[in-house]
């Protein structure tokens, strides 16, 4: 069971105080209408799935409850850092 | 029988005699013996019968690596646990315990016959022969390979014991009480840091309980321990996972040593988590690699050590070894010393220690160097050995009744690998030894590849003159798998330790190869021609021995699995006989049963009375989310699909919520009470959902927005009247709310008291009658529902449940989002084109609306279905043909998502998904099932007072 750092409450709390959320930045589109099927569906249902670093989303739903952004990397599953949602990507 | 109690010695407690039966013989031992310890000293050599050639076995080790002395223990009904290493198991007044995988017993099992068709059981036997056909493998092979090859048989009665389980944090958690262990606690010990020492055995001291010389200081060192505060020794305790972060799972056995069972847990489940952890699991003797190497009395020496020095027990009469390592010449030296015959000394290498040689001389012990076994005498015990010079000249028979084995050490390195830590292959040694860790761990003692046993050489097999293909010299004793099977193996293609792993199944016993993994690797490499490195490592997995699920599941079994949601009435409702349905985790009344009413009666006449008079139903279970805030309008407007802007106070609304790719996910009726403030429902399991969704877009997607989110759905009681009568019913108890119809339509809330409590009062239906729901906070529930009750006598008001509501809901075409939709319904399939707000310019969802997929034709839409025969009731899940004359397999073009008997229309009802069913009004369809055709036409959604007329009065 991993330990996640929520950058909200400042500590690192057990993985079963977390509900992962999907990978992040990415942004729900400011004009939907306006974008072609294909962009659509890219926003929809293509996620990267890289072999290493990966920037996903997480909320510490038995804690705070607040939505935040994490580096963890998928071959080792250790967490490089974790920051509030709405911080530059890292 | 050979093996017998010394006059002195051990760690047993000579003045307690316990006795105890195995296979119904009753034998003696003493108090501190394990079963192996205790059965060896009556003589017993034969524990079990092998997995697959039902060879006789006796002790390989003496502790929690033992493959072959496999046994049961039955302590009454529910209480047998089967496969449990006799080594480990603890003696108490009473123990029975049977061995295992014979019939009709151990000394004549029939099974046997297996070790004699020797050759056509290889590797891969399995595979290659019961393939083909595959109804044979289920119906024929598997059972009776099952009754042939088999461990313990599982317990059949339900477990009565119960568990704990713990969380524990530390600062540093060491993993193994030898001295190692023992001696990074003691050097912890004088900080400020909290340690966790645990150690799997009945007492802490691994390798120094073995050795009477260090007795002493283990006392004093377990004296210190136990007076250091920040110190807590576990012991009966087995570290069986390292995962991720330094969390460590630790089961401890706090009763099955008792001989008499007492109320406390039998088990308890550690989840420790750890600042730092160390593991000093110490190492394994491996076995060496000989034709009949299994055969009884035939063990690792430094488990014939054990038992001589731990227990008292020798563990024959006569003993020999046979070593590749030195550490095996201080075994057999230490059985001189206590009197046992050594027979001679037998060792694979050329040259020795002068010292070693010299105290075998002083002791008069034979030895042949250069010399190797090259068969075992006896069957079900040792009887002797032919040993041969390694060229295999001068073959010599020798008589013994115990032969040790040395083949030297392998470190412990299960929790290292769970933790990811990496290896480094240890030439000298033969070995993987820990290297870079992935956490924060270190390994100390044995398991880290540094310990001073002396030297020895590496080999995979003993040279023998005799035909290899010949021989069973066994490699892994639990799965039986010989040298042999991993050259057929290797001449069959294999070249990963993965795959060779997998093929002959060596080291994927309930032991995972702690004996067998090296020799196995070094097998395989010889006969790849590639050094062992280049073959591989293969992956421990937890659990580093076999647990109870009983200890893994703890407290979350039975009424405890998970939570029961009760609503403030359900006490009513079980005083009065309900019958109870689970929907999500909430328990709901199904419906209430009169003098001996069946369900179909009771739903048919609660049905009739909130048709006809007036029903009263919990509806407390609906998901509620109090949204306020000065933009909450415009939120709302945003999630659902209708808009929510022009909605007024005091109004409500039918609330549809997508998922971004436009398929339906929950809905529910929400309420305006004030510009700022919004009481929403949802649906029952969907609750959680929904605000977590609503959460997400708050905080992520539109963080401008000022609006709060609260559950609010235990908050509230809310209890459905519905019913033509239920405004006449209400309105002598409301008070601040006119409920006139023009003053309260349909669709609308106000707030007042109702029997002097504070309510928000829905005037809504999903009955299709005239119908409100009143909310009050959650403790006054059942005090109105019970003054409900008695004002309602007069007007024959009926509560009715789960049941009736969905058979009039269904008589309405009102949906029930997760049974009429499954996550790939959009809003038009669903024929609720009237709930999405088309001038809207965006909501969540709308996008995927015009997707290509989504408009497209001939996608399946809910429609009502009506059987020809009206007495028949359609199978909730029946799939629909279009052609009742097609070829099987025909093609499926729906099914059905609800089906009732309904009392209002003297008839069957039905809701179905089908393909283009908006365009196949009045078209028959067919469903077939088992023996029959059902004919049945599309038809409206909506059965029941199509105008709505019952709604507005
Ligand atoms: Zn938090």
């Amino acid at each position: 069971m991993l330990l996640v750092h929520c950058p909200y409450c400042e500590e690192k709390r057990a993985e079963i105080e977390f509900a992962y959320a999907g990978e992040a930045h990415i942004a729900r589109p400011l004009d939907p209408a306006a974008m072609s099927d294909e962009d659509w569906a890219r926003y929809l249902f293509i996620r990267s799935n890289p072999r290493g670093r990966h920037h996903e989303r997480w909320r510490h739903i038995h804690g705070c409850g607040r939505f935040f952004n994490a580096v963890r990397d998928t071959v080792t599953d250790k967490f490089e850092v974790t920051y509030k949602a709405g911080e530059p990507r890292r | 029988m050979s093996g017998f109690r010394l006059d002195q010695g051990g760690r047993v407690d000579r003045s307690r005699r316990v006795s105890f039966s195995f296979d119904g013989a009753t034998y003696r031992g003493f108090a501190g013996d394990t079963l192996a310890s205790a059965l060896l000293a009556n003589g017993v050599m034969l524990f079990g019968r092998s997995f697959k050639y039902h060879r006789p076995r006796g002790l390989l080790g003496a502790g929690s690596e033992e493959p072959n002395a496999l046994v049961s223990v039955s302590r009454g009904p529910g209480r047998h646990t089967p496969n449990l290493r006799a080594t480990a198991v603890e003696i108490y007044e009473g123990l029975a315990a049977t061995s295992q995988n014979r019939w009709p017993s151990l000394k004549t099992d029939l099974g046997a016959i297996n070790d004699r068709l020797g050759m056509f059981l290889p590797a891969g036997f399995y595979t290659k022969t019961f393939m083909w056909p595959r109804s044979f493998w289920d119906k024929l092979y598997e059972p009776a390979i099952r009754r042939m090859a088999g461990l313990g048989e599982a317990p059949s009665e339900i477990d009565p014991d119960h568990y704990g389980a713990v969380y524990a944090h530390c600062d540093l958690l060491i993993v193994g009480a030898g001295p190692a262990g023992i001696d990074a606690a003691l050097e912890a010990s004088g900080t400020s840091k909290r340690v966790i020492l645990i150690d799997e055995q009945d007492e802490p001291g691994g390798g120094a309980l073995d050795d009477p010389a260090l007795w002493s200081w283990l006392n004093e060192s377990l004296k210190d321990l136990a007076a250091a505060p920040n110190v807590t020794v576990l012991s009966r305790t087995t570290a069986f996972g390292y995962y991720h972060d330094n969390f460590v799972g630790a089961v401890e056995r706090l009763t099955d040593h008792w001989a008499e069972i007492g109320s406390g847990p039998r088990e308890k489940l550690w989840r420790i988590r750890a600042g730092a952890v160390i593991l000093a699991q110490g190492a394994i003797e491996r076995p060496l690699v000989f034709a009949a190497n299994d055969v009884p009395g035939v063990m690792l020496a430094s488990a014939a050590r054990t038992f001589l020095q731990r227990y008292g027990v020798a563990v024959g009469k006569s003993v020999a070894l046979m070593a590749a390592h030195d550490s095996g010449w201080r075994d057999a030296f230490a059985h001189a010393r206590a009197g046992v015959n050594v027979a001679a000394i037998i060792d694979v290498r050329e040259t020795i220690d002068a010292a070693l040689l010299a105290e075998a001389q002083a002791l008069g012990i034979a030895v042949r160097l250069g010399h190797s076994v090259i068969e075992v005498h006896g069957r079900l015990g040792v009887k002797g050995m032919t040993v041969a010079r390694n060229d295999g000249s001068a073959a010599t028979r020798i008589a013994c009744d115990a032969l040790l084995m040395a083949g030297g050490w392998t470190p412990s390195v299960h929790l290292w690998s769970h933790s990811k830590g990496s290896f480094a292959w240890d030439e000298a040694l033969g070995a993987y030894v820990p290297d870079r860790p992935n956490e924060k761990v270190r390994c100390v003692g044995a398991c880290s590849g540094k310990w001073n046993f002396g030297s020895g050489i590496v080999i995979d097999a003993l040279p023998t003159p005799r035909n290899q293909a010949r021989i069973k010299a066994f490699v892994d004793f639990q799965n039986d798998v010989t040298a042999k099977d991993i050259h057929l193996a290797v001449r069959e293609g294999f070249k990963s330790i993965e795959h060779i792993k997998r093929y002959t199944t060596t080291g994927m016993a309930t032991d995972q190869g702690k004996t067998s993994n090296l020799n196995g690797l070094q097998i395989a490499s010889q006969a790849l021609g590639r050094p062992v490195t280049e073959v591989g490592l293969t992956t421990f997995r937890p659990p580093y021995t076999p647990q109870t699920f009983g200890a893994l599941a703890g407290h979350a079994k039975d009424d405890l699995f998970q939570p029961t949601r009760k609503t403030p009435i359900d006490g009513w409702a079980e005083e009065h006989g309900a019958v109870f349905e689970l929907v999500a985790q909430w328990r709901r009344a199904r419906y209430f049963p009169q003098g001996g009413d069946d369900m179909h009666a009771a739903v048919n006449r609660e049905c009739r009375a909130v048709r006809s008079a007036v029903g009263i139903f919990d509806a407390s279970t609906l998901g509620k989310i109090e949204v306020v805030g000065p933009d909450a309008a415009e939120f709302l407007n945003r999630i659902y699909t209708n808009p929510w802007k022009a909605l007024e106070p005091g109004r409500c609304r039918y609330g549809l919520l997508l998922r971004e790719d436009g398929f339906i996910t929950d809905d529910g009726v929400s309420a305006r009470l004030t510009p700022d403030r919004f009481h929403l429902t949802t649906t029952t399991g969907g609750a959680a959902r929904v605000l977590n969704t609503m959460e997400d877009y708050l905080q992520t997607e539109w963080p401008e927005l000022d609006v709060w989110l609260t559950s609010t759905t235990e908050q509230w009681a809310v209890i459905a009247l519905q019913g033509p009568l239920a405004r006449q019913l209400l309105e002598p108890l409301v008070e601040g709310i006119d409920l006139a119809a023009e003053a309260f339509p349909h669709m609308a809330i106000r707030e007042g008291t109702i029997c002097g409590v504070p309510t928000r009062l829905f005037r809504v239906s999903f009955t299709g009658e005239l119908g409100f729901e009143i909310n009050v906070p959650a403790a006054y529930g059942r005090a109105l529902w019970e003054q409900l009750m008695n004002a309602g006598a007069a007007w024959g008001i009926t509560p009715y449940g789960t049941e009736a509501m969905h058979v009039l809901r269904a008589e309405k075409g009102f949906i029930i989002v997760g049974q009429d939709t499954d996550g790939t319904v959009t809003p038009h399939d669903a024929g609720l084109d009237w709930a999405v707000g088309k001038k809207k310019p965006d909501f969540v969802g709308k996008r995927s609306l015009a997707r290509p997929d989504i408009v497209a034709a001939g996608r399946k839409q809910l429609v009502g279905l009506l059987t020809d025969d009206p007495a028949v009731v359609l199978e909730e899940g029946a799939q629909i043909v279009a052609d009742p004359a097609q070829a099987i397999p025909m093609t499926m073009i729906g099914h059905v998502t609800s089906s009732y008997w309904s009392e209002a229309l003297g008839r069957s009802i039905a809701l179905a998904l089908i393909e283009g069913g908006h365009q196949r009004m009045g078209e028959m369809l067919h469903v077939p099932m088992p023996g029959q055709v059902i004919r049945a036409k599309v038809s409206s959604m909506v059965f029941y007072d199509p105008q709505g007329a019952r709604l507005h009065v």
